[in-house]
Formats: C-alpha cells, structure tokens, sequence
C-alpha cells in the first residue's frame, strides 16, 4: 500500500514537473517573457543544481565544504573548452565538465576528507582559490581576460540538467548509501564503530555532488558569452553556501526553495550589490543566532503534506544534529 | 644577493602574517573557533590607522595605539554580538556566523565609504634605503619588523607574565576546570578577542604604510594567509603562530623571487593543504604543546 503511494507520488512529481517545464516553454518561445525574465529563470535552475549538489555533501554526509565555486569553475572551463576548442556536442561538453570536476572531487576529496569540522572547510575553500589562480595563469583558457564560449543553454537542457539531478541525488539519499551518509552525519565515530566505510563513503557524496557542481558550470558557461575566473571566487562558494544553510542543512526541498527566492532577491538587487550581501551576512547571522538548522530543519516540503510521517532518509528526526 | 634581498622582503611580510596569525591562534585556543572576521578587523584597522593619520593629524605611533584600541573594542563587541550566544551550538553553525560577520563588515564598509581603494600617507615613516653589506634594506621594512617583534615580546609578557594571561592559559586547557576555579570565562574570552584584535590592527596600519594601497575588501587573502601560517605552526600554539607567519612570509617571497608571482596568492593554500595531509598538528604541534 505505502510502495502504491510512494509510486503514485512519484509520478504525481514528474508530471507537475513536466507540466512546469512545458509552461516555461511556451512562455520563453512564445516571447511573453522578456530575455530579463527568461535569464533569471535560467539562473534559478542553474542555482537550484548546485544548492542540491551542495547540499548532498554538506546536508546529508555533513562534511563542511565551502569551496564549491572550485568544481563550478572546473565545470565550466572543462565543457567550454570541449565545445569551443574540441568542437563536440553541447551534451558531451556538459558531460565532460561534470566528469572533469568530479575528477577534480575525487582527487580533492580522498586526502581532505580525513579532515574535520573547520580543516575540511578551510582545505576546501583553499582548493576554490587554487582552482582560481590556476585558471587565472593558464594562456590556454585566456587567462584573466577569460575565454570566449558561445551561447548554447537552452530551457529544455537546463531543465533536463535539473530534473536529472534532483532525481538522482533524491533516490541517492533514499539509498543503502544515502542512509550510511546520514549516519555519518550523524555521529562519525558511531558510523565507524557500526561498519560503515565512512571515508568511501564521504567521497562517494563528495564525487557525486561535485559532478552535478560541474554540470551546473557546463549550463553557467554556456549561459554567457565568456567566462572569467573572477566569476568563480570564494563569494560564489559563499553563495551557494548560503542557499544550503538558509534552506536547512539536510532539507534537499529547503535548499531548493532558498535558492529560488533568494536568486529571486539577488536579481531585483542587483544594481545594489553591497546591499544585497549586507542582506544575505545579516541573515546569514540571525538565522545561526535564532534557528540554526535553518528554515526547514531536515524536513521536506513533501513531509507537510502527511499526516503520519514515514521513516525515511533525511526526515526521521525533527532535531537536526550537526557533527562537531 | 638578489634571493636574501627577497628574504628580508619576505621577512617583513611575514611579521605582519605573524601578527594577524596572533589573533587568530589565540582566539582558536579559547573558543575554537575560525574567527572569519579576523581579516576584517585587520581592514579596520588600517583605515583608523589612515583617517587618524590624514584627518585627525596624528603622527604614526599615536595613530597605531588608536587602531590597536579601536579594534580591540570591535573585536570584543564582535565577540559579544555573534559569538557568545553561540558558545554551546555546533562548531559548523559557529563557523557560518563567522563567515557572516565576516561578509557584513567588508560589504557594510563599503556601504558606508565605498569601495574605492585609499592611498596612504607615505610620510609618516623616514623612508630611507640603509646599505648593508651590499644589500640595500629600506628603513621601512626595519621598522615593521621593529614594531612586530616588539608586539609579539609584549604578548609572550602578557600571556607567561600576568594574571589575565594565566587565566587565558588556563581557559584554553579546560574551561569547565577554569570555572571551577574561579575564572571569570566570559571576561577572559573578551580579553583574548581584544589583545588578537589589537594585534591585527596595529597589522593593518602596518601593512597600510608598507603597501600603501588599502580598500575595504583587503582583510580577506591576508586574512586567510594568516590562518594558514597559524596552522602551519599548530593553531593554538603562540610561538607556532610566529614561525608559521615568518615561513610563509618567505616562501612566498622566494615564489616571487623564481618567477612565479602570479603563484604567490596559491602557494600559500598549497602549503596548507600539504600541512594538513602530512602533518595536521602544524610545526610545532607535538613537541611544544603549550596552548593559549
């Protein structure tokens, strides 16, 4: 009975889904949205993909990373480079940035993962910037000038990119090994002592979320006109961050939903920068003062609409504990 | 001749590295805590420094002993506003905090006087070149390192030599015991916030008169470098913050020297990415251990 409601649901989402995606194409192809409009709707989705993907490492495994802008940047140059340089298809180029940074999260991740806590976080936001300067001495990518790439992303690309992410880290966290990375979590020590792999494990999540962080910058690069290393400092990371934080830490829908308002908010902001940062610090600060496990807790927005929770990934506990 | 030219260069960077890394592993010590703002402190500071200088007229120690003081008062109102609430929460919503104030206090400053980058008087300090054995070392970089070498003996007096000190010592070992004891925590915290304050204003004039360009965004790598030289030398570990500072000071100094300038900036995360695989205690974290 509940495997009929869970399938039922499923598709229920898919086909909302779906419907959401054919609406935004009449809309944009039918030119009632003007590009201001149909932009900010891509930059939504492109920030939607690297919220989750944040939020599979530091939510559901719990490892702090805030050098996240790093496997954007090699994302974007890898499939800029395949597409502009190599010539391939634009789905190949996206393929090849996510491969290209999940590499990248794999050789990051399998020394900096034994680090905890604020290590973890400082290591990786030091590869981020390394990352950047790497990007900013290399003639090949154009250097500080930045590279030229040619405008490719489309709606039905960017919500393939979208559905295929959430979908994916979604049934990850439902998972055998989506549960081991929640008791990590949860307790590390405890994981360990029970048998589970923590350091696999923590680079598996690692390796995924950077894949669809790549992803995310074969959609940005192709977004623009040209990409610049100054477009992937540590405020990007910062950024995303943000959206995950302010979401919740664990609350894959949360991370969603701030990441849709508060590009919502960046975009009317963005004549005013300072005040726009000035906003996200001061909220930044009020929401780690008042209720540090954010908006939604490690709740989904799924969860509001039952009336018996079932025990699933991700929402059995209403406390939410970081690890220290 | 041209390397140990680059090595006094790198020497003088390196105290102001050192001076940063100060505030940085002691606040470490008390609270464990990345205090992010640490940077921002040492911004604010170079900006008294430049307004005591340029609008209030002082001279250039009055205007360094006004900077240490003001951002002693604003590392300890930090301390009281974002930290303290926080002391029992979890080590990742501490570290968001921080970053927080961090982004609030760059972007507020812009908000406040703009983004546009300052010029500092290059008047207040004798601008002489000193020959010496071949080697032409400005007055300069002689009185920063001076002035830096002189902060870091107050400090070890501070810490080994008074009562607020052993009561910080003692904090860092174990605060429960320290309460027990009849330590003030909360008094002892705000003082090591504002000694480590002090400690990276009187860096930021310093570092305004040597660089002589200051803008509000300028705390964030030289902040970031001194962590890594606070962990180069074992976070929590004084004379570690020291050594840690001078060293990175000098290689990135050497990294110039080769020809790889535009590296200079990455070196240093390299540097702290191998410290942590290889020896994650820092330099002196076994043999040394005396924490703040």
């Amino acid at each position: 009975m509940a495997k009929q409601k869970n399938r039922l649901g499923f598709w229920l989402s898919i086909g909302s889904a779906l419907a959401g995606f054919v609406l935004f194409q009449i809309l944009i192809s039918g030119g009632i949205l003007n590009p201001f409009y149909v932009n900010a709707i891509y930059t939504i989705a492109i920030n939607i993909i690297l919220a989750v993907s944040l939020h599979l490492i530091i939510g559901i495994t719990g490892q702090f990373s805030i050098g996240h802008a790093g496997f954007l940047a090699v994302g974007a140059y890898a499939s800029a480079i395949f597409s502009m340089n190599l010539q391939l298809p634009f789905g190949l180029a996206l393929l090849a940035g996510g491969l290209a940074a999940a590499v990248a999260g794999l050789i990051i991740g399998i020394p900096t993962l034994r680090l905890r806590g604020d290590y973890l976080a400082i290591a990786t936001l030091g590869f981020g910037e390394i990352v950047r300067i790497m990007l900013l001495n290399m003639d090949y990518v154009g250097g500080a000038s930045g590279m030229q790439v040619s405008n490719l992303t489309t709606w039905p690309w960017i919500f393939g990119c979208l559905l295929l992410t959430i979908i994916v880290i979604r049934n990850f966290t439902n998972s055998t090994h989506g549960r081991a990375c929640i008791s990590i979590r949860e307790d590390e020590t405890a994981a360990d002592a029970m048998g589970i792999n923590t350091t696999y494990y923590k680079v598996v999540a690692f390796v995924i979320g950077s894949f669809f962080a790549g992803i995310a910058g074969g959609l940005f690069a192709h977004n623009f006109y040209i990409i610049q290393p100054s477009n992937f400092g540590f405020l990007k990371s910062f950024d995303i961050l943000i959206f995950v934080v302010l979401g919740g830490l664990g609350s894959m829908s949360g991370a969603v939903i701030a990441a849709i308002l508060l590009t919502i908010v960046s975009t009317f902001l963005q004549d005013y920068p300072e005040t726009r940062m000035i906003i996200y610090s001061l909220v930044l600060i009020v929401m780690m003062l008042y209720r540090p496990q954010g908006v939604m807790g490690t709740k989904e927005i799924t969860s509001f609409f039952k009336k018996q929770k079932p025990a699933q990934g991700g929402q059995t506990d209403e406390k939410h504990n970081t690890p220290a | 001749m041209e390397y140990i030219q680059q090595l006094i260069n790198g020497i003088s960077l390196g105290s102001i590295y050192a001076l940063i890394a100060l505030g940085y592993t002691m606040v470490y010590g008390i609270v464990k805590l990345i205090n992010f703002a640490h940077g921002d402190v040492f911004m604010v500071g170079a900006f008294v420094g430049f307004y005591s200088i340029t609008v209030l007229k002082l001279p250039f120690f009055p205007a360094l002993i006004l900077a240490m003081t003001v951002c002693a008062l604003f590392g300890m109102m930090i301390e009281r506003i974002a930290y303290k609430p926080l002391r029992n929460a979890t080590r990742i919503a501490a570290l968001i905090t921080a970053i927080g104030v961090s982004l609030f206090i760059e972007y507020g400053m812009i908000y406040v006087r703009g983004a546009q980058p300052e010029a500092y008087p290059g008047t207040v300090l004798p601008k002489e070149t000193i020959e010496l054995f071949g080697l032409s070392v400005s007055s300069q970089s002689l009185f920063i390192l001076g002035i830096s070498v002189l902060l870091m003996i107050l400090l070890q007096f501070i810490v080994h030599r008074t009562k607020i000190g052993k009561a910080m010592r003692a904090v860092s070992h174990d605060a429960e015991a320290a309460k027990l004891m009849g330590i003030n925590v909360d008094n002892t915290i705000s003082a090591t916030f504002a000694i480590g304050s002090a400690l990276a204003g009187a860096a930021g004039v310093i570092f305004g008169v040597y660089y002589i360009k200051i803008e509000p965004l300028m705390g964030i790598i030289p902040g970031l470098k001194a962590f890594v030289a606070a962990v180069l030398g074992g976070i929590g570990i004084i004379p570690g913050a020291m050594v840690g500072g001078l060293v990175l000071g000098v290689i990135e100094s050497l990294v110039s020297a080769m020809g790889f300038s535009l590296w200079r900036d990455g070196v240093a995360f390299i540097v702290l990415i191998l410290i942590l695989i290889f020896r994650p205690s820092g330099l002196f974290g076994k043999n040394m251990r005396e924490k703040v």
